[in-house]
């Protein structure tokens, strides 16, 4: 058989992952996703073709998922973010039953079997509080770059607590604690137990079972992992390859599609 | 007789709903009695024994939902002063009253009489704001609830009678009431006219909605649901109703009999909890409709349909004690379908053969929302029932995410694959 491809167009960022028959990852890579999102999806699939030294003729059926799965317009069909997390996580994590996905401006918890299946499952509504988008005002109202804030948050000993819901007005609240001469990594570590205050809660609504794999973009921000394990009570999963659990999901639904496997999409 | 009978609910509900509409706006230049009432209590045999045309402000918010101009008249509502957060429907009449009555389906008229039961506890305060606006009267029947989820004290208990004796000296003095509005007497024959077309309408209804158990289903709950139930709150207590109702049944049973789905092609039969989402009314259809999913049941259709979902029948021999009678039930039922509602569901999960359940709580209705959780967490205890909880807003298209709703609802139907799968594998 030939590769199977994924690709997730999210809010912020456009991942791509081809794996092999097997299922083992070959390649990934990453674009930010801007306002030509049709042209984020070639562009990343084109990046991981040229990281692996594939060729479009090798990739047999690719899946698109994200909120711009509709736009993978190569793609050959399309599964929703939240079956591809859940499928992802399993497979890279097989003890996974809960799931932790936080992306740009979606945070989501799912509830999986050990087939990677979704049992249940719910998300933010309609307010990117508790999401990257978050993180991404307060690293905007700091001016400390978003890859910085995790290190900067775990020096906090004495977290503020930020009360508002809405990032917009998130980023007013980060200022008038600096107003108030509160230590920036101390300002910083109450923005992370918001955002994970709101997603422990959401978990907390499908029910936590070990054990819990987090996913998404914010899972390379060391101080968010920490405070979900403190939160949660227990170690959850991540790897390096977290960020593209999705496209790894996405991938897999590829690869049962090019196996002869039916399938779940419309 | 197929190309005639079938989506003769649908086409004739309209066009009912739209005779009702001018009926409406003719009634000022007509100097005709109105009343302004809510579905859950309504008392339209009484108000039509009395020849005083009954008015629905929830259905006149909806409709400039439905019409995609609600956005409008909750703008100028908030520009007065109410907030964003208080019922899109209240807000939507308000912008219509200071308008001088004016909607997209007509002119509203001014009310002669209002009348609110505590079945929502926002109904008692709207129609406060009638009575500062309009300076009408205001009657407000008080309705003893149930208990608790286990209540269900029936008739002829001691329990029972005493509320029903409560609800009826209430009834007599909205009598009083009507009287002294109208300037004539209650003729006894001419309510029971009216209760005898509430009862066929009542009979009708249960069997319209007991028919949807069958494969593939006859009418789709939330969408067709929704336009025969606008016509039995309309034309609750006329002959019109009646005559509707009557050749619906026919319709349903026809499709029945020959296997004529609302869906193409039926794959999941699923349950809807709350109120639809009216600024998206075809689309959210159309995003379950797109991977086979039907609304075969819905609680809408209970707890919106003034009780006559469950068939009562009203014992013309003695009017106003059955009247109080058939108003106690079925506004406590109304109230019981809203907040505990796991009895009827887990029963609806059995008969109408669910494959899923849509919990819609909505932002601007807590009332019918609150539960909902609570509700969730019941029933996937007792049943192992996948279910979706999706949140919109019944008027305000603010909080409305089109792509938000319909990730969701992509995800939910990934799942019901999956487990259908592998449940075809256990096999």
């Amino acid at each position: 058989m030939g590769y199977a491809g994924g690709v997730d167009v999210g809010s912020t960022q456009t991942k791509a992952v081809l794996i092999d028959e097997q299922g083992n990852l070959v390649g990934h890579a990453i674009v930010d996703t801007g306002a030509a999102v049709v042209q984020a999806a070639e562009k990343v699939f084109q990046a991981v073709l040229q990281s692996t030294g594939l060729s479009e003729q090798d990739v047999s059926y690719v899946v698109g998922t994200g909120y711009g799965r509709y736009k993978v317009t190569f793609g050959d069909s399309q599964v929703t973010e939240i079956s591809c997390h859940a499928r992802g996580a399993v497979h890279m994590f097989p003890g996974t039953r809960t799931v932790v996905d936080m992306g740009g401006q979606d945070t989501k918890a799912i509830r999986v079997l050990p087939s990677g299946e979704v049992l249940d499952f719910c998300m933010n509504d309609k307010c990117a509080a508790g999401t990257g988008r978050f993180l991404q005002a307060a690293s905007y109202a700091l001016e400390i770059p978003l890859s910085e804030l995790g290190s900067v948050a775990l020096a906090g000993q004495k977290p503020v607590k930020i009360s508002t819901t809405c990032t917009v007005f998130a980023e007013s609240e980060v200022l008038s604690w600096l107003e108030k001469g509160k230590k920036v990594e101390d300002i910083l570590m109450g923005v992370h137990l918001s955002i994970g205050t709101r997603s422990v809660g959401l978990a907390r609504r499908v029910g936590v079972e070990q054990e819990v794999t987090f996913t998404g973009g914010v899972t390379r921000n060391q101080a968010m992992v920490e405070v979900l394990n403190k939160m949660l009570g227990l170690k959850v999963n991540v790897s390096p390859e977290s960020h593209y659990m999705g496209a790894l999901g996405a991938a897999l639904y590829a690869r049962d599609r090019i196996l002869g496997a039916q399938g779940v999409t419309v | 007789m197929t190309e005639t009978i079938v989506g003769r609910g649908a086409s004739r509900g309209g066009a009912l709903f739209r005779d009702w509409f001018q009926e409406i706006s003719q009634a000022s230049e007509r100097d005709r009695k109105t009343a302004y009432v809510f579905v859950m209590g309504s008392l339209g045999e009484i108000l039509r024994a009395f020849d005083l045309l009954p008015i629905f402000p929830e259905i006149n918010s909806l409709q400039t939902a439905v019409r995609r101009v609600a956005h409008d008249f909750l703008a100028r509502a908030e520009d007065y002063g109410y907030s964003p957060d208080i019922c899109g429907y209240v807000k939507a009449d308000v912008a219509v009253q200071l308008a001088g009555g004016e909607h997209p389906m007509g002119r509203i008229p001014r009310p002669s009489l209002a009348i609110a039961t505590n079945a929502c506890n926002t109904y008692i305060k709207w129609a406060e704001i009638w009575e500062r606006m309009h300076h009408c009267p205001v009657f407000t029947l008080d309705i003893p609830g149930s208990r608790s989820a286990s209540f269900d004290e029936m008739p002829g208990s001691p329990g029972f009678e005493r509320d029903r004796l409560y609800v009826q000296r209430q009834l007599e003095e909205l009598v009083g009431l009507c009287q002294s509005i109208t300037g004539r007497e209650l003729s006894l024959d001419r309510l029971r006219q009216t209760m005898a077309h509430t009862n066929e309408m009542s009979r009708c209804w249960k069997e319209v909605i007991a028919l949807n158990r069958s494969r593939p289903a006859c009418f789709d709950a939330l969408t067709e649901g929704t336009i025969y139930l606008g016509v039995l709150n309309a034309l609750r207590g006329t002959e019109q109703g009646e005559i509707y109702f009557r050749e619906l049944l026919e319709e349903m049973q026809h499709r029945v009999a020959h296997g004529l789905g609302t869906l193409h092609e039926e794959k999941y039969r699923l349950m809807f909890l709350g109120v639809p989402c009216y600024p998206l009314f075809r689309r959210f259809h159309e995003m379950f409709a797109e991977w086979g999913g039907t609304f075969v049941s819905s609680t809408y259709l209970w707890f919106a349909a003034g009780g006559m979902d469950a068939g009562f029948q009203y014992d013309l021999e003695r009017p106003l004690e059955s009247l109080a009678q058939g108003v106690l039930r079925s506004v406590r039922r109304a109230m019981d379908s809203m907040f505990f509602p796991s009895q009827p569901i887990l029963r609806a999960a059995e008969e109408f053969g669910l494959d899923g359940v849509v919990f819609h709580p909505i932002k601007s209705c807590r009332t019918v929302s609150t539960g909902l959780a609570d509700v969730r967490r019941d029933v996937m205890e007792r049943c192992d029932m996948p279910s979706l909880t999706i949140e919109s807003d019944m008027m305000d298209r603010r909080v409305v995410s089109e792509a938000q709703l319909k990730n969701r609802i992509d995800a939910f139907f990934e799942g019901l694959a999956s487990r259908r799968l592998r449940a075809a594998g256990k096999e």
